[in-house]
């Protein structure tokens, strides 16, 4: 059976700048795959490829788009736009800025339904409604009636995240949905995320910064680094036994309540995320990198280092387990 | 124990706050009776949700804001008797976002050298001098100093910020949400280099964050705000081992650490947010509070003692 999303070798560039620089990703029916990384590094980009919202100035190439077993990339501009909101569904950081400030939240939500499937009105707001009260919105009347100022951070993004439900999407692209939010309301999204996608059974792409979300979210995590995957694997097995440098420098970077003594240095990468030109060849990370040798500089094998665990790196699989022994 | 460097008493600040055209002005109570001491040295963190009020507790401190009522002492001496000047001298600010809190027209040396220059009795040699040691302090080279603030990364920026506090060697600084803006390998860079002036330089520090896990990692104390009041405070390792109050551990268990297989906890918090505007009577956390009970709506709770701090819930008060 083919994945629900699958992409290999997409590049997306924008005049000088390799933003990103042959992904492979999948996302199963059904499965929340992270997409991990520091700013800069193309994981947005990435998203808005997969969607065809890419900014003017960007080219995307891909030698695979795939959603649900079709060929995505030559879809017409038409054709994707049926795709999207319906099938495949988006929501962003920000909920402030992707609502429209001027239209009630209720009037935003049934244009939805009503453009891609008909529905009348009352249908579409019986359904909004609905769905209000699905993440968890108590009130839903009430609210469908309001203008997106007049709700709280957390209340908007479950209103985005109703709002991408509404035609039953079959994937989720989340762009740092919770990046905006308190910490109380982060963990309430999340959760109500998780038991959406059981119930539902949605493909989820979670893109975050945040490796606590990672850990505790995802079935599958892909690391990205200047525009391309660096180490993919399942969750339990990339935090057990991460194998790229830049992975092991991100994970030593976070402090964790009950692990690192208080004052003890965290671990840290120095320099910073480089850009990178069209045609650049070898590891875009040895600059920065403690375990940078020669090899480095060409070409570089995509290794696996346990069944379902690649890695874009020259070093051998498990030279971390040795180091450490 | 030593002096303290930081001590506020009675601390309070209410904004008007107009909603409309013709609406009578609403209060809004942002700081509510705060009072504490940051021994010399020591790092106060102080946590909440936003609108809890941290940093306008930070600006108060600052002198940024007058308070409505209550008293800020610094080394002992009320910061309302000082002149801005002898202000600068002993307190300093870094905030949250390195993009706004530096001018983009100035060049990096002389936004590190204007706390020196508004003193307006440094000469032109000490002033150079005090930047290239400040710069080198935080790891900037003299090179970068002749850059514009555009032309650095997030973390360089956050370094600037930090000379620029260093710059008039204050003995407190005040970090408002100092790495919220930054990744993690950055703010993992930001946080060692805290934590390294700290010690090289005697400072004390007030921490505002809304990073659970970074506060735990810096603060020696933590207080927790909630609406306005610090609802409970102790040392960090007994906050963090044993919190006491409902919205402590609510708190706590929203801190998503990166441990695969734990899930998403539920925090128990109910969809009802916090308004400053409209503070609740009794406990004001009461509505979200998954174990209120009959009391709590009817009557504010005391302030009751612990071992190294205090706590205000009525849960702790009859246990106690």
């Amino acid at each position: 059976m083919s994945s629900l999303l699958e992409t290999r070798g997409l590049r997306v560039t924008f005049g000088g700048t390799a933003a990103v620089r042959g992904t492979a990703l999948t996302v199963e029916k059904g499965e929340t795959h992270c997409l991990v990384g520091e700013s800069g590094c193309g994981k947005s980009v990435t998203a808005l490829a997969i969607m065809g919202l890419l900014a003017k100035g960007g080219r995307r190439e891909a030698d695979v788009l795939s959603f649900a077993g079709q060929d995505i990339r030559n879809l017409s501009e038409r054709e994707m736009s049926r795709l999207r909101g319906d099938r495949m569904a988006m929501i962003f950081q920000e909920p402030m800025t992707s609502l429209n400030p001027a239209y009630t939240v209720g009037s935003q939500m049934t244009e939805v339904l009503r453009r891609h499937r008909n529905a009348t009105r009352a249908q579409a707001v019986d359904r909004a409604a609905e769905l209000l009260g699905r993440v968890g919105i108590t009130a839903p009347g009430l609210r469908l009636g309001q203008y997106p100022h007049q709700l709280s951070g957390g209340l908007r993004q479950r209103v985005m995240i109703a709002m991408a439900l509404m035609c039953d999407p079959e994937l989720l692209i989340a762009d740092e949905p919770t990046t905006a939010l308190d910490v109380t309301v982060q963990a309430q999204i999340l959760r109500l995320l998780v038991g959406l996608q059981k119930d539902l059974g949605l493909g989820i792409l979670l893109i975050t910064h945040d490796l606590g979300i990672v850990a505790r979210i995802a079935d599958r995590v892909s690391v990205m680094y200047a525009g391309e995957v660096v180490e993919s694997a399942p969750t339990a097995e990339l935090f057990a036994a991460p194998q790229h440098p830049y992975t092991r420098g991100l994970l030593s970077c976070v402090p964790v309540p009950g692990k690192v003594r208080r004052d003890e240095k965290l671990g840290s990468i120095p320099g910073v995320v480089p850009r990178i030109p069209p045609g650049f060849v070898g590891c875009a990370f040895r600059d920065r990198c403690a375990q940078a040798h020669a090899a480095c500089t060409g070409t570089i094998p995509r290794r696996e280092a346990a069944p379902g665990h690649e890695v874009l790196c020259t070093l051998p699989p498990g030279w971390a387990g040795k180091a450490a022994a | 124990m030593s002096a303290p460097a930081i001590e506020v008493r009675g601390l309070r600040r209410v904004f008007n706050v107009r909603q409309g055209l013709f609406a009578a002005p609403r209060q809004v109570l942002a700081v509510d009776d705060v009072s504490f001491a940051v021994p010399a040295g020591s790092v106060l963190g102080v946590v909440g949700e936003s609108g809890c009020g941290k940093s306008t507790l930070a600006r108060l401190i600052l002198g940024l804001l007058p308070p409505s009522a209550g008293d800020v002492l610094v080394d002992g001496k009320r910061l309302a008797d000082m002149d801005r000047r002898a202000r600068a001298r002993l307190i300093q600010p870094v905030f949250q976002d390195p993009f706004s809190s530096l001018n983009p027209r100035r060049r990096v040396g002389d936004i590190v050298a204007m706390p020196l220059v508004a003193q307006g009795d440094v000469d032109r040699r000490e002033t150079e001098r005090r930047v290239a040691e400040a710069l080198e302090r935080v790891g900037l080279s003299a090179e970068q100093g002749t850059r514009y603030p555009s032309q650095l990364s997030g973390g360089q920026r956050q370094r600037v910020a930090i000379a620029r506090a260093l710059v008039l060697r204050p003995r407190i600084v005040v970090c408002d949400e100092p790495t919220s803006a930054l990744d993690v390998s950055v703010q993992a860079q930001i946080l060692n280099l805290l934590a390294e002036l700290r010690t090289d330089l005697g400072l004390t520090y007030l921490f505002i964050s809304h990073n659970l896990a970074v506060v735990e990692h810096v603060a020696s104390e933590v207080a927790v705000m909630y609406l306005g009041r610090i609802v409970e405070r102790n040392e960090s390792e007994a906050l963090f081992r044993e919190p006491r109050h409902p919205y402590t551990r609510a708190l706590l268990a929203s801190v998503l650490t990166p441990e695969p297989g734990l899930g998403v906890p539920d925090v128990g918090l109910g969809d009802i947010m916090p308004d400053p505007a409209n503070i609740p009577p009794g406990c004001r956390f009461h509505p979200r509070c998954p174990q209120a009970f009959d009391r709590c709506p009817r009557e504010a709770p005391r302030t009751t003692l612990i071992p190294g701090g205090f706590v205000e819930c009525h849960l702790a008060d009859a246990a106690g």
